[in-house]
């Protein structure tokens, strides 16, 4: 692990009118380590996550980001074009409804293809492998790149959505409830395929969730946020398997046993 | 004098000069940069959306009492959107009107570019019914607006990419888009694809109007007109194997049209103006009778829609 945070965050804060959503936020990222906020709805887990990623503004606060050249530049000092190009090759945003991340009216290649050709990619023959290896990886059949993810099951929508936002060799990505949205039998296999992604491509990743078993498989470290505040954070096992603030040991007391 | 007049009094070209200089600064803007679409405030036409308001707003616009018109709709001048336009402007400028493209010096125009090469001083206006290039995988306008002031333009390749993917190849063969000096992606309107190299560095200067979607958009004399595409499958314009079976032209956009009731076909010039004037030089196609009076050969079109 490098000796740099890719990502810091320093007291931020997201109001909502007089209603603060999330304040004295303060955590950092580094590369290759993936991040779970948890807390139970409504605790302001969205709200920190959008703000982070840029999709929202926040109140105040700091958020700053390495870039590949090595600054590390408040994104809020970015000018839009820089931000969305961003977003668009180093970071992804996997949502907990694929439809809201994928395109539903164009083809699963069309889909993945899209960052290529955002940045610039002008070869079809080209394009068009890198979608079909693209989609074996997330394990759907390449015999299906031609059809639109409205065909497809929620488990296979959540997968191409995954491939959408890695065909760019992204190194932070975001993810809001990625398995929130699916079946129990079909949030196994998603998270597998996560967590082998995440380790095989050295991703740095920002993981909302409500579910600890997610956050237990998926992080090594965990935020606990309860009304817009950071109750506890810490490595993942030790806060589950020795939660120190009254609520998480709430929380992890609720986790159904296996 | 008008007192006794039930008919309301129309000002030159229909639009009332204040309107007029409106939509001349929005076409200036328009012509500063090149491919942009500026907003105006569309005004209601004596006509349903659909026939062409935008356009006929940015002709009321640039006609001059001086100014000979000609208005052509699927590259003829006898349609009935062509000849109502043309009327329309005959009763309220006054002005002369042509079907001749050479003797055109501002032609309004639904679906072709003529396929006789514009001049310098020659207006070419198109009637758009969506401006909007970006519009079928974005809805959104607030968007577009920021991928066009961005120069994100990733989609437009989306759009070429789901072609190819279905069909073989690029099967966009109208409104089929293009860049503009290396800026702007801009809809050419439903011309075929086979007029787009005709906009690429003309001598005349061509303008947009979109009356519905109130958008106004330009291509000054000698623009850079690119057609998007892909390195492995390149811009081309349709091919026909046909002459026209009236005037012998090739390398033309042909019509096909049914000649009779029986099944009978033949392709034509889409462009009435080259065709009538290669027959009158005395070019003679194989749909014509042997003898001489070719003009009993003449198709009719109407049927042929
Ligand atoms: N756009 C908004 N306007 C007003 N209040 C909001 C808005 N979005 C979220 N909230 C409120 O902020 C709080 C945190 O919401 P959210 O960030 O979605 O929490 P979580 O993702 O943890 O469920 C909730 O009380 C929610 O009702
Ligand atoms: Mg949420």
């Amino acid at each position: 692990m490098s000796t740099q945070p890719i990502l810091s965050i320093r007291d931020l804060a997201r109001r909502y009118g007089a209603f603060v959503a999330c304040a004295n936020i303060s955590f950092d990222v580094w590369p290759g380590e993936v991040v779970a906020i948890v807390g139970e709805s409504g605790s302001g887990k969205t709200t920190l996550l959008n703000c982070i990623s840029g999709r929202m503004e926040r109140s105040s606060g700091e958020v700053r980001y390495r870039m590949r050249d090595g600054r590390f530049p408040d994104l809020q000092d970015l000018s839009e074009a820089e931000r969305r190009f961003l977003a668009r090759t180093d970071w992804g945003f996997v949502h907990q409804n694929p439809a809201d991340g994928l395109r539903m009216r164009v083809s699963a290649g069309a889909n993945v293809g899209e960052r290529l050709m955002a940045i610039g990619d002008r070869h079809y023959g080209n394009i068009r492998q890198t979608a079909a290896d693209w989609l074996e990886r997330v394990e759907i059949a390449a015999m299906r790149i031609d059809d639109k993810p409205v065909s497809f099951s929620g488990g296979m929508r959540q997968r191409l959505q995954i491939a959408r936002n890695l065909v760019t060799h992204p190194r932070l990505i975001f993810m809001d409830e990625p398995t929130g949205g699916l079946d129990v039998s079909v949030q196994a296999r998603v998270l597998d395929l996560l967590r082998m992604l995440v380790a095989d491509l050295g991703l740095s990743v920002v993981i909302v969730t409500h579910d600890l078993a997610v956050a237990r498989l998926l992080s090594q470290r965990m935020i606990v946020m309860k009304s817009g505040h950071v109750v506890e954070q810490g490595l993942t096992d030790r806060v589950l398997d020795d939660p120190r603030h009254p609520y998480t040991q709430l929380l992890v007391a609720s986790i159904p046993e296996n | 004098m008008t007192g006794t007049d039930a008919l309301p009094a129309y000002n030159f070209a229909y639009l009332d000069e204040q309107t007029k200089r409106m939509i001349r600064r929005a076409i200036l803007k328009a012509i500063a940069i090149p491919g942009y679409q500026v907003p105006f405030a569309s005004r209601e036409m004596p006509m349903p959306y659909g026939w062409g308001t935008g356009g006929v707003q940015v002709t009321a616009s640039v006609l001059g009492p001086d100014d000979v018109l000609k208005v052509i709709d699927q590259g003829a001048d006898d349609t009935t959107n062509a000849v109502s336009i043309r009327a329309f402007f005959a009763k309220v400028a006054d002005v002369a009107t042509t079907t001749k493209t050479t003797e055109a010096t501002i032609i309004q125009t639904r679906h072709r570019i003529p396929e006789t090469p514009l001049e310098a001083g020659q207006i070419l206006v198109y009637q758009v019914p969506i401006p909007e290039p970006l519009r079928f995988l974005e809805p959104r306008e607030t968007e577009t607006r920021v991928m066009h002031g961005l120069e994100e333009y990733g989609l437009m390749h989306v759009k070429l990419y789901e072609d190819i993917a279905q069909h073989g190849h690029i099967a966009t063969t109208y409104a089929y888009p293009v860049k503009v000096e290396d800026r702007y992606v801009m809809d050419p309107s439903p011309v075929p694809k086979f007029d787009n190299p005709k906009m690429h560095c003309s001598p005349a200067l061509q303008l947009f109007g979109a009356g519905r979607e109130k958008r106004i958009y330009a291509l000054p004399p000698f623009t850079d007109v690119v057609s998007l595409d892909f390195e492995d499958h390149p811009f081309a314009i349709q091919r026909f194997e046909a002459h026209c079976a009236l005037c012998d032209a090739r390398n033309v956009y042909l019509d096909e049209v049914v000649t009779d009731d029986r099944g009978g076909r033949m392709f034509v010039c889409s462009d009435t103006d080259h065709c009538e004037t290669r027959r009158t030089e005395g070019h003679r196609g194989t749909g014509l009778p042997q003898t001489e009076g070719g003009e009993t050969a003449s198709t009719s079109r109407e049927a042929a829609e």
